[in-house]
């Protein structure tokens, strides 16, 4: 039904749009980081398209893609008055997430000023012209991104410095047979990197 | 110590001239849940909030990387802790869109009835915790006494109250148990009369009205550019419900209405929540009527379900698969995918990517009430100080859910 | 309350006798008087609730009344997982109480982090601040939580102060004989019995002899 999404999108921005699929029913569009802000204000300003609600943003990280796109930012649309959705990406930073940005879409939609936020949070993707980019899960102090698969899961960063063991009465460190990859499932290690890539 | 009473010429107390700075929360008897709110007031009088969210960060989407694709499902159901059942749900629709199964008719039944169940504690809790932050303590007992019933069937199903973790790929962990049915018939019932109950001495009480009526209103078009959705958009008129917009599961196939509010109030959402509940019995007593008695709860794909456990002990293909999906987690085909159901709160999706591999690459949930907390410095600003406890307690503000 | 106290601490001393009784008497009024401060983060408030409800009704240990000033509680519920973002809030209220001040660690994350084993959990509260109860249980039915309460009473009318976890209702130790025997070698479960009873006993013994 909603091929007119795409197709529309095609027709507009032509080569902007690097590639679409409709896998699962999901349509789906990676598109020039450049255009982001062009594409989105598009998407919610044609009558025919007419996105009003601000579903989702996310960040996934492939750190094996390296210069071509580390992060990608996934956006998900909804128009309630249409029905239909779509899901928008760019793939944005290098290696060390060098010019991992895009620009903010919150003058389109108040609501993504949470979820950019976040991502920025989690994923390091920074988003220019956004009022107020601060981190919203994690304290201030928190260094790096959560959600890099380079962040170790159990790297932690207290802000209150833990209490001597006397103090405790209990070992703080982890004991054995628990380690870093403890609670991973067969064939993986802390990282989320397959063993096979380890050795 | 300083004398208490000066004497003071007239005039000669000097008001502070500066807004003041108030710091409410994380830890604030209003606020269930952990949310910090810096305010800047003037007077009584809110003139700039600041929400910050985040104070129950628990790494959830991390955590889903470390495990299989099954192992997700303990970390789901402490996402919105009050109605677990339906982010179990929605959770495995959402990876069997990715593996394109399909589940037996009675598990959708079941799979309805339980969801439509959990919604009813979601909707209990939200108004009993708000009713009693604005000090009626008397519906609160009566809710969370309603919500017991419903969790003692939960708990009779599941073997858990609250963190059932009863959803699989493919299927339930078990099928429903022999006096379900009439277990749910027996409750809704009772149910609805506590309800009704509560609901009487909370709505003819003038002090209550008077604290939601216009307190907090919004706009439909602003609730949906805040990307609202759920009881909190729906109060605002707008009759954006995925159980009717898009059925999933056999939700086309029942009857009920959506219900929805007229001026976006606190009020408005208080009403919804109440009127949903209802809804919610009439869809559980349709599933009761119509879940099939006997039949499989699991579809019959051996990729992702487990085998019976009489083949585990039996035959060898059985041990062996049965170790492959335990320790290698069912493989899912790779491929990104975004499920969304109505959870409590509004729309509860899921985007997937799978790399093909037994452990979920990407899990990302999309939880309705943290879009729905970053519109609450909108509903406060310009307001008074004590209109903050109901505008807080009708959003339904998750902290598991919220911050992830 | 401080300066009586010590008075009659001292004259009874010299006494031989009356120290104990004053604790004792001091111990049993705290037991039955306790102001909780519910520290309430996540999904364990949920039971928490429960346990407040008509139900499972708190109020019958003395225990109900909220206070949500830590200057006027002395039981201190930690109930849900503390993040690191929390734990300076968590302190901050834990040095604010008033002495004598017990801390009851309500589910595992509060007891030791849960399966919550990541870069934003504090494993376990003990780690920031002393813990007097663990109730195990993700969440812990009420029942448990009560049986902590039960156990955090006597531990202060005998002024204990060392830690105590709630042991499971139905002990798996008891009910050797009718567990699977996963393991060959395993002998016949009427032989282990009596060795995991002996090991119970001396585990006890040493308990019992420490305090
Ligand atoms: S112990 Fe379990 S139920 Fe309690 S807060 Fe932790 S995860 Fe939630």
């Amino acid at each position: 039904m909603s091929q007119l999404v795409l197709d529309k999108l095609k027709a507009r921005f032509g080569a902007a749009i690097l590639a679409t699929h409709s896998d699962f029913g999901d349509d789906t569009a990676l598109v020039e980081p450049a255009q982001w802000k062009a594409i989105s204000t598009f998407l919610r300003e044609d009558p025919d398209l007419d996105f009003d609600l601000p579903v989702d943003l996310c960040g996934v990280d492939y750190p094996s893609r390296g210069a071509a796109g580390r992060t990608e930012v996934v956006m998900h649309l909804y128009s309630i008055g249409k029905k239909h959705r779509i899901r928008l990406k760019a793939r944005v930073g290098d290696e060390d997430m060098d010019g991992a940005e895009l620009e903010s879409v919150t003058s389109i939609w108040p609501g993504m000023n949470w979820l950019e936020r976040e991502t920025w949070d989690m994923s390091g993707v920074r988003f220019v012209g956004h009022p107020d980019l601060r981190r919203i899960l994690m304290y201030p102090e928190f260094e790096g991104h959560a959600l890099q698969k380079t962040y170790p899961a159990d790297r932690i960063q207290p802000l209150v410095p833990y209490r001597t063991e006397e103090e405790a009465g209990v070992p703080l460190e982890k004991q054995a047979p628990f380690g870093p990859d403890e609670g991973m499932a067969f064939g993986r290690t802390a990282n989320n990197i397959s063993r096979a890539e380890v050795d | 110590m300083e004398p208490l009473d000066i004497d003071l010429d007239e005039g000669e107390l000097e008001l502070p001239a500066d807004p003041m700075h108030l710091n409410m929360g994380p830890s604030h008897p209003a606020m269930h849940g952990t949310v910090r709110i810096v305010l800047e007031l003037s007077g009584e009088t809110i003139v700039k909030a600041d929400v910050q969210v985040g104070y129950l960060h628990r790494g959830f989407e991390k955590m889903c990387e470390r495990g299989t694709w099954a192992q997700v499902f303990p970390y789901v159901d402490r996402l919105n802790y009050v109605s677990p059942m339906l982010n179990n749900v929605g959770y495995a629709l959402a990876v069997e869109k990715l593996c394109g199964i399909a589940v037996p008719e009675r598990c959708q039944w079941y799979r309805m009835a339980l969801g439509e169940l959990a919604r009813i504690s979601d909707h209990l809790t939200c108004n009993g915790a708000m009713a009693m932050e604005l000090g009626a303590f008397t519906p609160f007992l009566w809710f969370v006494k309603a919500r017991e019933m419903v969790w003692d069937i939960l708990e009779e199903e599941t073997g858990a109250r609250l963190t059932h973790s009863f959803g699989r790929i493919g299927g339930m962990a078990n099928p429903p148990t022999a006096d379900f049915k009439a277990m749910c018939g027996m409750a809704v019932g009772k149910i609805l009369g506590l309800v009704e109950e509560g609901e009487k001495m909370l709505l003819k009480n003038r002090i209550f009205i008077d604290r939601l009526q216009n307190v907090g209103p919004i706009s439909g078009a602003e609730a949906v550019s805040l990307g609202w959705t759920g009881p909190c958009l729906r109060s605002t008129g707008i009759a954006y419900d995925i159980r009717k917009a898009h059925p999933y599961l056999k939700y086309d196939e029942v009857d009920f209405d959506v219900p929805v509010g007229t001026r976006g109030d606190t009020l408005d959402r208080f009403l919804c929540r109440l009127g949903e509940i209802r809804q919610s019995k009439r869809i559980i007593e349709q599933c009761i009527e119509r879940m099939p008695d006997e039949g499989p709860i699991n579809s019959d794909d051996p990729r992702v379900v487990l085998p019976g456990k009489t083949d585990v002990y039996t035959t060898i293909e059985g041990t062996i698969q049965h170790f492959k999906l335990i320790m290698e987690g069912a493989k899912v085909p790779a491929g990104e995918v975004y499920s969304y159901t109505e959870g409590g709160n509004g729309e509860l999706g899921y985007y997937l990517v799978s790399d093909g591999s037994g452990t979920p690459y990407r899990v990302r949930i999309r939880p309705p009430c943290f879009q729905i907390t970053g519109g609450l410095h909108r509903l406060i600003e310009g307001r008074m100080l004590a209109d903050i406890v109901p505008t807080f307690g009708a959003l339904n503000m998750i902290g598991g859910e919220c911050d992830h | 309350m401080g300066d009586v106290n010590r008075t009659l601490a001292l004259d009874a001393s010299e006494q031989g006798y009356a120290t104990t009784r004053v604790d004792a008497l001091l111990g049993w009024a705290r037991k039955y008087s306790l102001f909780a401060y519910p520290f309430v983060t996540a999904c364990c408030g949920m039971e928490f609730m429960a346990l407040t409800s008509p139900r499972f009704d708190l109020a019958r240990f003395g225990a109900e009344a909220p206070r949500f000033s830590p200057r006027q509680s002395d039981l201190l519920w930690v109930v849900g997982t503390i993040s690191q973002r929390q734990a300076p809030v968590l302190k901050r209220i834990y040095e604010q109480m008033m002495a004598p001040k017990y801390v009851l660690a309500f589910g595992t994350c509060a007891s030791s982090g849960g399966f919550y084993d990541n870069y934003t959990t504090v494993a376990g509260i003990d780690k920031i601040i002393p813990t007097d109860v663990y109730i195990p249980g993700c969440p812990p039915r009420p029942e448990a939580v009560m049986d902590g309460l039960m156990l955090l009473q006597d531990r202060i009318a005998r002024n204990e102060r060392r830690p105590g976890i709630v042991k499971p209702r139905f002990d798996p130790v008891q009910a050797a004989s009718g567990l699977v025997q996963l393991r060959r070698s395993a002998k016949d479960p009427s032989e282990v019995l009596p060795a995991i009873q002996q090991e119970e006993a001396k585990t006890k013994a040493l308990r019992e002899g420490g305090s």
